[in-house]
């Protein structure tokens, strides 16, 4: 789950992080007034879940209280693009209102869960501001790296090695350490997957701050973090998918206009994969999970022709556990409570295999039976471009 | 032979009462693995369905001899139930349940570092030797007894592979689902190395998907320890970067973790990589028909083919010899949980 960056500054602020002071605003009139308070030049930054902000016009400098109220006013309500949100952009509903910085240097730390160690692995890089990735590749030597063992947490070697790997001296290698721990602190007790400050920066003045902070959570935490759910913005999400998310089912928009529904992660993969590979371009990826009720696949089909683009559908089901002729009751009664009329095509293997295509056939629906994966997709793309 | 499990394995359930470890252990004994025990803190005492239930792990191995142990408890206490099969001396722990959060399979991960445990999963359809055991969930009228070597990380994918191996008339000797988390027990090297050193498995179907660097080290792995044939296939080839698809480890991130990369990476490793996923039995197939009968397949690496002696969870110790040479090395390689 991902969260606003003023939401992640309070969590940051709750652990002892150093924050630009600063406060969310959904009026220009508020932002102005939280201008005033902060005295000086301000920043107003869009509050929008998708990185690279500031190129897309979502950020601007304010050097008064009227400049503030100005600024917001350009931002909120705006459809900001950025390089991660899609060609339609993304609707600002909030701004934040910031002290503007004198900034020294930039730099960057973040942490995240190092699969191949299966440790949280802390990263810091002198090179601030920038995607780190573009430094991963580029520059891999400017990068430290420090794994934690969760059995000793963060120790002095790991913030030192950071410090100095940062170049950080005297009070400012201090204060790095416990920027660190503090940090890591933050990771740890709130289930992250991700907690990245970038930039970190050196004021003029010698402190240090997180200027921007990004959070991402795992969601498989979620359930031991209500504190956390209670900041999730539906309206960063995807309306479909918000609605599958509520019937257990994985669903994920795509471009294309053939709609599949699989049961499990791989084989919806796979499914996609071999759309297109038969010439045709996936509308979606859709695990209704490795069972499967009749009540899921009715609340799939509901999600998949409510998406417009739709113009066919391939079912893609290995049973195992689940039985095909429970698989055709379920697909029978959806298609004739919801009244689809699109071209389904329906690939199912497993348990009592005939007995389900023998129902699909005596339906009285048209539906496509296909033999096999590639059959399936051939049929669909066909069915696709016809429809 | 096979990996994993086999006649010798005797399961205890962990959560046995609850409606899917009901489902499924009564489903594994029928298949004719020998189910000897469950484990459901407070009900212990009790007989559920004909198998003895315990109130820990560690009583059902004094009692009943449990060797292996299949968990299908809730997330929030799954954790747990991994640690306590391995402080009661279970060899070979199958966790199916998903949803576990990372930073719990992190702190489990470290605790059974250095242990002489291996844990498979979580988030995983289990292990079958087919004919031999089953400790999971896949469905076991697909499988057939055989020479394949199956290794996953995805469920009813791995089930498309096996009907398809099955439908050609090859048979597997054991099929593992590693499962789809970012931070799992037995890895694809893991595997690997104990489908190298099993005398019975003569070629390998590894089924990979976008997100990590699993495959690729399986890749790195197999050019420098394999002598037998693997046939790769990775979904998600259509993913699109940054989302989660499905499962928790399946997610391109950073520009690294595409299907294209570990694609190429397996290819230049020399195993066969299939594009459709429709073409991973016809690929094996192919393999094996070129192989054909117990003859093994000309070596292509001479040394260094790391021929576990010991294998964990399985109790017998005899260990046929490939034939042709380059069976030493690191005896205690094989053995123990490697990550």
């Amino acid at each position: 789950m991902k969260i606003h960056e003023y939401q992640a500054k309070a969590i940051l602020a709750e652990f002892g992080v150093p924050v630009p002071r600063g406060r969310v605003a959904v009026t220009p009139p508020e932002a102005a007034a939280i201008a005033r308070e902060l005295g000086g030049t301000v920043v107003v930054k869009a509050q929008i879940h998708a990185g690279g902000r500031g190129k897309g016009g979502g950020v601007k400098l304010a050097k008064s209280p009227d400049a503030a109220q100005q600024a917001a006013s350009q931002i909120l309500g705006m459809m900001l693009k950025t390089h991660q949100t899609g060609p339609e952009g993304q609707k600002v509903k909030r701004v934040l209102v910031e002290e503007g910085m004198d900034i020294r240097q930039e730099l960057y730390l973040g942490i995240v869960i190092d699969r191949k160690v299966g440790l949280p692995a802390i990263m810091g890089s002198s090179a601030g501001g920038v995607e780190i990735e573009e430094v991963a590749r580029t520059r891999p030597d400017a990068i430290v790296k420090v794994h934690v063992d969760p059995a000793t947490s963060v120790r002095g070697f790991h913030t030192r090695k950071l410090g100095f790997g940062l170049g950080l001296k005297g009070d400012l290698l201090k204060a790095g350490a416990d920027f660190v721990s503090k940090l890591y602190r933050a990771f740890a007790a709130r289930d992250c997957s991700l907690a990245e400050i970038n930039p970190l920066v050196i004021t003029g003045d010698g402190r240090l701050l997180a200027l921007d902070a990004k959070m991402n959570f795992d969601d498989n935490a979620l359930f031991r973090h209500p504190e956390i759910q209670a900041l999730r913005d539906l309206d960063e999400e995807s309306p479909l998918e918000v609605e599958a998310s509520k019937f257990n089912l994985n669903y994920i928009k795509l471009d294309g206009n053939v709609g599949c529904m699989v049961n499990g992660a791989g084989l919806a993969m796979a499914t996609m994969d071999i759309i297109k590979l038969a010439g045709g371009e996936p509308a979606n990826f859709l695990d209704v999970g490795g069972g499967a009720s009749a009540e899921q696949i009715e609340n799939a089909f509901r999600i998949l022709i409510s998406d417009r683009t739709v113009r066919a559908v391939l079912i893609n089901i290995f049973g195992g556990i689940l039985r095909c002729d429970r698989l055709a009751e379920g697909v029978i009664k959806a298609v004739k409570a919801l009244n689809v009329k699109l071209p389904i095509v329906i690939r199912m293997e497993g348990t009592n295999v005939e007995l389900g295509k023998k129902m699909l056939a005596e339906s009285g629906l048209n539906f496509i039976t296909a033999e096999g994966m590639k059959d399936g997709a051939e049929k669909v793309v066909r069915a696709a471009r016809s429809a | 032979m096979s990996i994993l499990v086999d006649k010798s394995t005797r399961v205890v359930v962990q959560g046995v009462t609850g409606k899917e470890g009901t489902f499924h252990a009564l489903a594994c004994r029928e298949y004719g693995t020998q189910v000897v025990a469950g484990v459901t803190p407070g009900k212990g005492g009790i007989v559920h369905e004909g198998i003895p239930v315990f109130d820990t792990v560690t009583a059902s191995v004094a009692k009943e001899g449990a060797n292996t142990s299949l968990i299908f408890v809730p997330p929030a206490f799954a954790a747990d139930a991994i640690l306590e099969a391995a402080d009661a001396g279970i060899r070979v722990i199958v966790c199916i349940t998903e949803g576990i959060p990372t930073l719990d399979m992190v702190r489990v991960g470290r605790a059974l570092q250095g242990r002489d445990t291996r844990l498979i999963g979580p988030n995983c359809p289990g292990i079958i030797s087919p004919g031999k055991a089953k400790v999971g969930i896949m469905p076991g009228h697909i499988h057939r007894p055989g020479t394949v070597g199956v290794v996953s990380r995805s469920g009813t994918l791995t089930y498309e592979a096996v009907g398809q191996l099955t439908a050609r008339g090859i048979g597997q000797s054991t099929c593992v689902g590693i499962g789809g988390d970012p931070i799992i027990g037995t890895t694809f090297v893991d595997a690997l190395r104990l489908f190298q050193a099993d005398s019975e498995t003569e070629a390998i179907l590894m089924i990979g998907e976008i997100g990590g660097t699993a495959e690729e080290d399986a890749a790195a792995f197999v050019r420098s320890h394999l002598s037998k044939p693997v046939v790769g296939f990775i979904c998600g080839q259509t993913a699109p970067p940054g989302r989660r698809m499905g499962h928790a480890g399946a997610i391109i991130s950073g520009g690294t973790g595409t299907a294209a990369e570990k694609m190429t990476t397996m290819q230049t490793a020399g195993i066969t990589v299939v594009k459709s996923p429709a073409e991973m039995g016809e690929a094996v197939a192919r393999l094996v028909r070129k192989t054909p009968g117990k003859s093994r397949v000309a070596r292509k690496v001479s040394a260094g083919a790391g021929t576990g002696r010991k294998r964990a969870g399985s109790a017998r110790g005899r260990h046929a010899r490939p034939k042709g040479g380059s069976t030493s090395s690191s005896s205690k390689r094989g053995s123990g949980r490697r990550r």
